[in-house]
């Protein structure tokens, strides 16, 4: 009986003295925020477009922490679904087209002559890349410009062009080779 | 096949694992000297030859430019200078097809010679040697040196390491691994002596202990022209000159590479994502070496470089010494070039060079082979097979990667892994390709998976810094709402004050007219304080209270009222220029504004009427009133000025329209009445209001 008891008695005490410190440890090292909602935001395209109807990357990020579906980034496209889908361990699901197709990388271009500097479409631009003020010129910083095609709608006289971004031999890159098919199915083929 | 040299070196040299060796088919090329070409109808000049930023043209069309002329300048450090090869007119600066396995275009500079290959004066250095190191470096700069052996590195970085002081070795690179290839080989048997002095050059810049020319033993002649150069160098040596060490290699591809000279040389490794620099040791070709010697002591800047034309399809196979710039479809045609099987031109070796697709494309400075193979020759690709995991890329791979996992990691875009399996390590000589029993192009797959990883290191990058602008702005916007809130609170609270403190001083003022009396009768505080709150009481019923509150109300009524047909008819005047439609519709509401403006100004003057009424039967109250009236009449005239300037800015409004448009001139005119109306209205209101504070001051 004693046995017993000095049994429960060492389960307890440890019990106890390991729950003390799950307790301290929960405390000590809480974490702020969700880490998964910084794992997703790291793996969106931050074009802050908001087609996927959420006002910016980080809150459909939230979004799809909370259960949201992942494929409603269409300037990710199928990779950035991939990656989701390999982070989160669910099944990748085609681009919903709902929220707009893949295209090509974008950036958009003032026609600066028209440009009648309403300062309306540095107010949409969500990553603050377009310069100027008011009754002057605006301008789009290329290189910071995410092409999330914002600042078109706004426009009262039309004069902002979304235009495909041509990074020439810098940004040529090898295609992969072609993929192998073997000699019968050549043979049917031709 | 010729003997190999003898390797008698003093040096120990090491072997690099893996490495091939193909068919060396270099005997063919190497029948006759190095020719010279003759001026080709047109140059084309990329602004891009080299790595780094494009060069920035310096000259317009229609220029006229002599041979050695600077076209175009080296924008940024990583950059190289452009030089007019021959001289002539600027016909072009447009995009061409350039040589890049891409096949696209970039900008060129388009130079028609003149047959007279005039040259700009150039400045030579008869006694080189002692230039100071400096002056040395901005000569090479200037010269548009960018390195003969491949990649196209400006060689004066190169010559100006970060660590100068720990550079302990400079290799020269002789070797030419690669098959076909001759024209280092030729340089080196028809140009020893000048490489020998561009070397020199280089080890003095570098300061380097150690300077060693390496060569491969396939090459004797090349060999023997060294040996004979360096005993005359040798003979004539003065205290200055470095001793240069020739260093006699056993022939395998890629021995050239440069990590697996290097090795070879010193068996040291050059860390995985370093740069040779890292140990001590700076790598340069025979052919930049002869390029430095010559722009240094004859001031020549670099416009032309010696290319091996060779291949089955090729009638003369030889070595030229080629301007760059010249078009490739021009030149093989002078020396035999038949197409009479389909066009195949290869620029590089049959290794790592890459398909040309347009043959109009220029010769570069990286131009060091153009290949013409018969088909039976070089085979195309064959169609690729399943891989059997042989294992043979794994022994053949000189850089000690595992060729078999990368290509599985790359064909399943498994971009991260192929990374850890350390692909950026890989020279991309073709050797794992090459003994593909299963012909898959391996190489192909390397090269893809890179620019994939390159990109999505850019992306991300640039996905990071939009993250970092998005947050930015939202933090920004935050900020500004919450400070327009604490203003707008803080408005609020002042108006409250300000409101408490007029509350305040009316009941002081009430107090003052009722208490004395009062006080002076009453004996203790107590019942001061009551009457003093039912004084407070009879204030509030009596009549000039309320008289007064509703002044003041109505004054901020009348005030807002104003406020808001001013802002109509701001309105107003903007449609009248842009849009008839709404013309109508403002005006009828500026009228109704206008009732509403009239209206409170007339309950204003009554409600200040009633106030001075009651305020002359208090005799101490009659010295606060004609404080109000006097206020009052300031704002009659006030409005009647601003109703003066309407009316007026209404006129001339009215005229423009009589000019231009018949339609608005009549609801102009109206309004202009109406406005005359009003001005008289306010007239008559500040003369009562005169009257009124006269009859009461006295």
């Amino acid at each position: 009986m004693s046995l017993i008891l000095s049994a429960i008695a060492a389960l307890l005490g440890l019990a106890l003295a390991f729950g003390a410190l799950l307790g301290f440890a929960a405390i000590r090292f809480k974490v702020e925020g969700n880490p998964i909602v910084d794992q997703i935001d790291s793996l969106l395209p931050q074009t802050q477009c908001g087609q996927c109807g959420h006002p910016g990357c980080r809150p459909y990020a939230e979004g799809i922490a909370s259960g949201e579906d992942i494929n409603k980034c269409p300037p990710g496209g199928e990779a950035t679904i991939q990656a989701l889908a390999d982070l989160l361990d669910v099944e990748p699901m085609s681009l919903d087209a709902e929220h707009g197709t893949e295209k090509a990388k974008q950036v958009a271009i003032i026609r600066e002559d028209e440009c009648i500097g309403c300062t309306k479409c540095i107010q949409a631009c969500p990553v603050d890349a377009i310069l100027g003020a008011a009754k002057h010129m605006h301008t789009v910083i290329e290189s910071e410009c995410t092409g999330c095609d914002l600042c078109v709608e706004p426009c009262p006289v039309d004069c902002i062009d979304m235009v495909e971004v041509d990074q020439g031999l810098s940004g040529w890159t090898w295609s992969a080779p072609q993929s192998t098919i073997i000699a019968t199915d050549r043979k049917l083929a031709s | 096949m010729k003997t190999p040299v003898e390797h008698s070196n003093k040096r120990k040299l090491f072997e690099f694992n893996g490495g091939i060796h193909p068919e060396e088919n270099k005997w063919q090329s190497t029948q006759e000297g190095i020719q010279q070409t003759s001026l080709p109808p047109k140059f084309v000049l990329p602004l891009q030859q080299h790595v780094g930023a494009p060069a920035k043209a310096l000259v317009s069309v229609g220029e006229h430019v002599l041979r050695g002329q600077l076209l175009a300048e080296a924008d940024g450090v990583v950059s190289v200078n452009i030089h007019a090869p021959s001289s002539g007119t600027i016909t072009d600066i447009s995009d061409h097809p350039v040589a890049h396995p891409s096949g696209l275009s970039s900008m060129c500079i388009v130079l028609c010679p003149d047959g007279k290959d005039e040259s700009v004066e150039r400045v030579s250095h008869e006694d080189y040697l002692n230039l100071s190191a400096d002056q040395t470096r901005q000569i090479i700069r200037a010269a548009g040196i960018a390195g003969l052996g491949g990649a196209g590195f400006p060689t004066d970085i190169k010559l100006h390491p970060a660590n100068v002081k720990n550079i302990s070795t400079l290799v020269i690179n002789g070797i030419e691994c690669e098959p076909y290839i001759t024209a280092d080989d030729m340089l080196m048997r028809e140009h020893a002596d000048e490489i020998l002095r561009g070397v020199e050059i280089m080890a003095r810049l570098l300061e380097s202990e150690h300077c060693i020319l390496a060569i491969e033993d396939n090459k004797p002649e090349a060999c023997a022209a060294l040996n004979v150069a360096l005993t005359e160098r040798q003979q004539a040596k003065s205290a200055q000159l470095h001793e240069i060490e020739l260093a006699v290699i056993p022939t395998k591809y890629p021995s050239g590479g440069e990590k697996q000279l290097i090795y070879v040389l010193t068996g040291q490794e050059v860390p995985s994502g370093g740069i040779p620099a890292d140990i001590g040791v700076v790598c340069q070709n025979v052919g930049t070496a002869r390029a430095v010697y010559r722009a240094v002591r004859y001031g020549e800047s670099f416009t032309s470089r010696i290319t091996t034309l060779t291949g089955e399809q090729m009638q003369q196979p030889c070595n030229v010494e080629v301007r760059i710039g010249t078009p490739i479809n021009w030149l093989i045609e002078q020396y035999g070039y038949s197409p009479s099987q389909p066009e195949r031109l290869i620029m590089g070796g049959p290794m790592m060079g890459f398909s040309i697709t347009d043959s109009s494309m220029p010769v570069v400075k990286t131009t060091n082979c153009i290949l013409a193979p018969a088909l039976n020759e070089l085979p195309l690709n064959e169609q690729a097979q399943a891989c059997i995991r042989c294992g043979l890329c794994t022994e053949a791979c000189p850089a000690d990667l595992l060729p078999q996992q990368l290509y599985w990691f790359s064909r399943s875009n498994e971009l991260d892994k192929a990374e850890q399996h350390n692909l950026f390590d890989c020279i991309e000589c073709g050797a794992c390709a090459y003994v593909c029993p299963s012909s898959i192009p391996l190489v192909q797959y390397y090269r893809h998976t890179k620019g994939e990883i390159k990109q999505q290191r850019l992306d991300l990058e640039k996905s990071d810094r939009a993250r970092i602008r998005f947050e930015a702005r939202q933090e920004r916007l935050e900020r500004e709402t919450a400070e327009k809130e604490a203003k707008r609170k803080a408005r609020a609270e002042a108006a409250a004050k300000l409101q408490a403190e007029k509350k305040a001083q009316a009941e002081s003022a009430s107090n003052n007219t009722n208490s004395p009396a009062q006080t002076n009768d009453s004996k203790t505080a107590a019942k001061s304080a009551v009457e003093a709150a039912l004084a407070r009481k009879n204030v509030q019923t009596t009549d000039s209270a309320p008289a007064e509150l509703s002044a003041e109300a109505l004054k901020s009524q009348l005030e807002k009222t104003q406020a808001k047909l001013d802002k109509m008819l701001d309105a107003l005047e903007e449609a009248k220029q842009n849009n008839l439609d709404q013309v109508a519709k403002l005006q009828r509401a500026v009228e109704k504004n206008q009732l509403r403006v009239n209206q409170a100004k007339q309950s204003h003057e009554q409600a200040i009427k009633r106030e001075q009424a009651s305020a002359s039967q208090p005799a101490p109250s009659a010295a606060e009133n004609s404080q109000q009236a006097p206020v009052d009449i300031d704002q009659l005239e006030r409005s009647l000025e601003k109703a003066k300037s309407k009316l007026e800015t209404m006129r001339s409004a009215f005229e423009d329209a009589e000019q231009d448009n018949t339609d608005q001139k009549e609801k102009l005119a109206r309004a202009v009445d109406k406005n005359v109306i009003r001005v008289a209205a306010a007239q008559n209101a500040l003369d009562e209001a005169m009257q009124n504070t006269q009859s009461e001051t006295p």
